[in-house]
């Protein structure tokens, strides 16, 4: 009852996101915000530009890249000098090269996949100036890159596609800093801790035990990781922590946070492109399979764990190995579902220690793009790419030049699609193929047997689509580990949203073809269909191989211990 | 080429000095200024509320160790070290988990591995010999490795275990863990739970 009560509040409180955070951003893009005026104007004389300076899309698309570049080096200068830099109350040392760059690569991605832990590890400067900048600045970027394709359907023979510096600063100061900012007091008003103060010790008088609590400033880092779909805690379990995901209430207002943006950027798709309808098909796209596979997660989780039934223990049911008694099973894989079918990767539970089918769910989440809803910006820049393979696949059964919103959708858009398409499945299974045949590869699961195998698919499917969610026994902070994470990242990111970029160029040039009788509709229950099955059949197609050696094998292997 | 290295410098500095700064600074500023029990950490004077302790390790004079108050969840080491000065710096797992003192974290043990069921069966023997029939709480390790609650069911089959070793009747028990049920929040968000550590400190007040 409780979780289907937490599914009708999602429902309508998304629904309120959706018709209104997504207007608020049409309108923020289209320069119609101002009330921070005050803050914008001076940003773009230091950076010696304005809104009326439009860049075309290769311009843009350069702006972007250096702009990641530069973030990655500061980044990773910041961890590596962290001994030397203030609010270090733990005396923490440098950051080692490896994991530098492994980790600043993951945060200007919008990855946040840690082979750190947290509280052990990162100086309160690295928290605040290192990892949370770019957990508000690599959201921006994203949501910027998906406004430049949707701008592509909107415009009409323009040579320009839109103005990078004022977009991400559009989006910075006017939808991720006042959301987070009041979010932030609600978690820390929840017991979310944030302080400067560093750990305190503690002995209770009650069973004599003396003990360390880490803390700092995580409650205003939960809630912008978690509205960027970021998704890398403070802490080394991330939201499983009860500092910084203390209750009901803010475990729910996490899922919230994170499925806002990529929910409502299909309004304001709808609504920058003219046709709210367009908006809704994308939308009916995401919810059907994020419905599903909440549905069948929460299934597979709410069962007995058999390593626990073996030992002969089983009521009540549940698999609670690696859940907290707060949250509860179906909630867990609720939110270990959001997580991963977003961007975000934040865990609330390990996800190693989920059922066979419920591990299944996160990963194949995973596997289908992260479209469903997916990242900020890019989760609809993804989707759109699907949507505009499922418009050429129902011009060839209707023998018709393709069409998406007045477009024609002609050889060079499909070279982008479907580049924009593959680059995901193809590095995360090279990469897969690579670790499971080299000695420093296999070394890095801790189960071994089927879910050992899963641990490493799990991790790198996980950095091909920047998510971040980790089945956490992986030892990743290997230099191996590192590096082809990075490379992972560093591909799953620009390898998708340049070619996005280029589309929503090539589009944005083109003139609108007037709608005839003939026109494949692609707002209609018809074209939903079709496009689920494009992205179904891409993700489970590609991966079903690999697939069947983790997950789905160790759910056959009934009453087997490896 | 040179003009987007420039802005990308200028930018990122703003960045850094906004939200790295003023963002996170304006965060602690509120938040200590609004709700600073809870911007701390939640801290009683045994600890703090959202953070599981080591109740296994509490000595009971002539009882098994742990057995004269209401424990956790076995997280981390807890009993699963069936040595009790193993954990003695820890919290009712804690702060050695995975090894590295001091931080969070979970077994990450996957659903058919030997070594969760040797653990899981070798639980079951620790809280059979205390006399307590567990439920799945109490022999599985939480997410966070330091989850500070129990179920009702999970405090309930720990009393013919606490009563013995304290001489307070099962029904004073039964009343102590039903006073300190708080229900779901708002009656539906997450589970319904029991925080250790105010039901101990429940049970302590019962002791005088």
């Amino acid at each position: 009852m409780g979780f289907f009560l937490t599914i009708l509040t999602l429902v309508v409180t998304l629904g309120l996101a959706w018709r209104y955070l997504g207007s608020y951003m049409a309108a923020v893009f289209e320069g119609r915000v101002h009330f921070l005026g005050f803050v914008e104007r001076p940003i773009y004389r230091m950076l010696g530009t304005s809104p009326e300076q439009e860049q075309t899309w290769k311009r843009y698309a350069g702006a972007m890249i250096i702009f990641s570049a530069v973030s990655i080096a500061f980044t990773y200068v910041i961890l590596r000098i962290q001994g030397s830099l203030p609010f270090n109350p733990q005396h923490f040392g440098a950051v080692g090269p490896a994991l530098s760059f492994n980790t600043a690569t993951s945060f200007v991605t919008n990855t946040n996949w840690q082979n750190y832990g947290g509280e052990t590890s990162m100086s309160y400067f690295s928290q605040m100036g290192a990892l949370t900048v770019q957990q508000f600045v690599s959201a921006a970027v994203g949501i910027a890159a998906a406004i430049v394709l949707v701008r592509g359907f909107s415009r009409r023979k323009s040579p320009t596609i839109g103005n990078f510096w004022v977009d991400i600063t559009r989006c910075l100061f006017y939808v991720l800093l006042p959301i987070s900012f009041i979010a932030g007091i609600v978690l820390v008003g929840q017991g979310a801790v944030d302080t400067l103060a560093g750990t305190t010790t503690f002995h209770d008088a009650l069973n004599g035990v003396t003990q360390t609590i880490a803390r700092g400033p995580a409650g205003f880092m939960g809630s912008i990781m978690q509205l960027g779909t970021n998704g890398g805690g403070f802490f080394n379990v991330d939201l499983a922590h009860p500092l910084e995901n203390p209750t009901g209430l803010t475990n729910l207002l996490y899922i919230w946070l994170t499925l806002s943006i990529p929910f409502a950027l299909t309004y304001t798709f709808g609504k920058m492109v003219g046709s709210i309808r367009h908006g809704v098909a994308l939308l009916a796209v995401m919810v059907i399979i994020f419905g599903v596979w909440v549905g069948f997660t929460a299934n597979a989780e709410h069962q007995n764990n058999p390593a626990v039934a073996a030992a002969h223990v089983y009521s009540p049911v549940g698999n609670m190995e690696g859940k907290e008694v707060r949250f509860g099973d179906t909630t867990s894989a609720l939110f270990n579902v959001s997580m991963t079918q977003t961007s975000d990767g934040a865990v609330d539970s390990a996800t190693d220690s989920f059922n066979p089918m419920g591990g299944f769910g996160p990963l194949s989440g995973m596997m289908l793009g992260e479209v469903t809803p997916g990242g900020t910006g890019s989760g609809l820049y993804t989707l759109l790419i699907y949507a505009i393979i499922a418009v050429f696949i129902g011009g060839l059964m209707i023998g018709r030049t393709p069409e998406f919103l007045g477009k024609k959708i002609q050889a060079r858009e499909i070279k982008l699609a479907g580049l924009g398409a593959l680059v995901m499945p193809i590095t995360v299974l090279v990469l897969t193929g690579l670790a499971v045949s080299l000695a420093v590869g296999r070394a890095g699961p801790l189960n071994v047997g089927p879910h050992g195998f899963s641990e490493i698919l799990y991790g790198l499917t996980s950095q091909g689509n920047n998510n971040g969610s980790a089945m956490a026994g992986l030892t990743g902070n290997t230099s191996f580990y590192n590096i082809i994470g990075a490379i992972d990242m560093l591909i799953g990111r620009f390898g998708i949203m340049i070619p996005a970029l280029a589309l929503g160029g090539v589009l944005a040039a083109k003139d609108v073809v007037p709608e005839s009788l003939g026109t494949f509709r692609t707002d209609n229950g018809m074209f939903v269909g079709l496009t689920i099955g494009v992205i179904l059949i891409i993700g489970g197609l590609t991966f079903f191989p690999a697939v069947s050696l983790g997950p789905i094998v160790e759910q056959l292997s009934h009453l087997r211990f490896f | 080429m040179l003009v987007h290295l420039r802005r990308s410098l200028v930018l990122a500095v703003i960045c850094l000095v906004f939200f790295g700064f003023v963002y996170a600074f304006a965060g602690v500023g509120v938040s200590q200024l609004l709700f600073k029990h809870q911007a701390d950490g939640s801290l009683t004077a045994n600890g703090s509320t959202l953070i599981g302790q080591n109740w296994a390790a509490t000595k009971c004079p002539g009882n098994p160790m742990g057995s004269c108050v209401f424990n956790g969840r076995p997280d981390d080491t807890g009993p699963y070290a069936a040595n009790p000065k193993d954990n003695v710096s820890g919290g009712d797992n804690p702060l050695v988990a995975n090894g590295v003192s001091g931080e969070s974290g979970a077994t990450n043990l996957g659903p058919h591995s030997k070594v969760l069921l040797a653990d899981t069966k070798a639980l079951v023997a620790y809280w059979h010999k205390l006399g307590v029939d567990p439920t799945p709480d109490l022999v599985t390790t939480s997410g966070s490795g330091v989850d500070p609650d129990i179920s009702a069911l999970d405090a309930t089959v720990q009393i013919p275990m606490v009563s013995k070793a304290t001489g307070i009747s099962p029904a004073r028990l039964r009343t102590l863990i039903r006073q300190q049920t708080h229900p779901a929040q708002w009656g539906f968000m997450g589970s319904s739970y029991i925080d250790v550590l105010q039901l101990n400190e429940g049970l302590a007040k019962l002791e005088k």
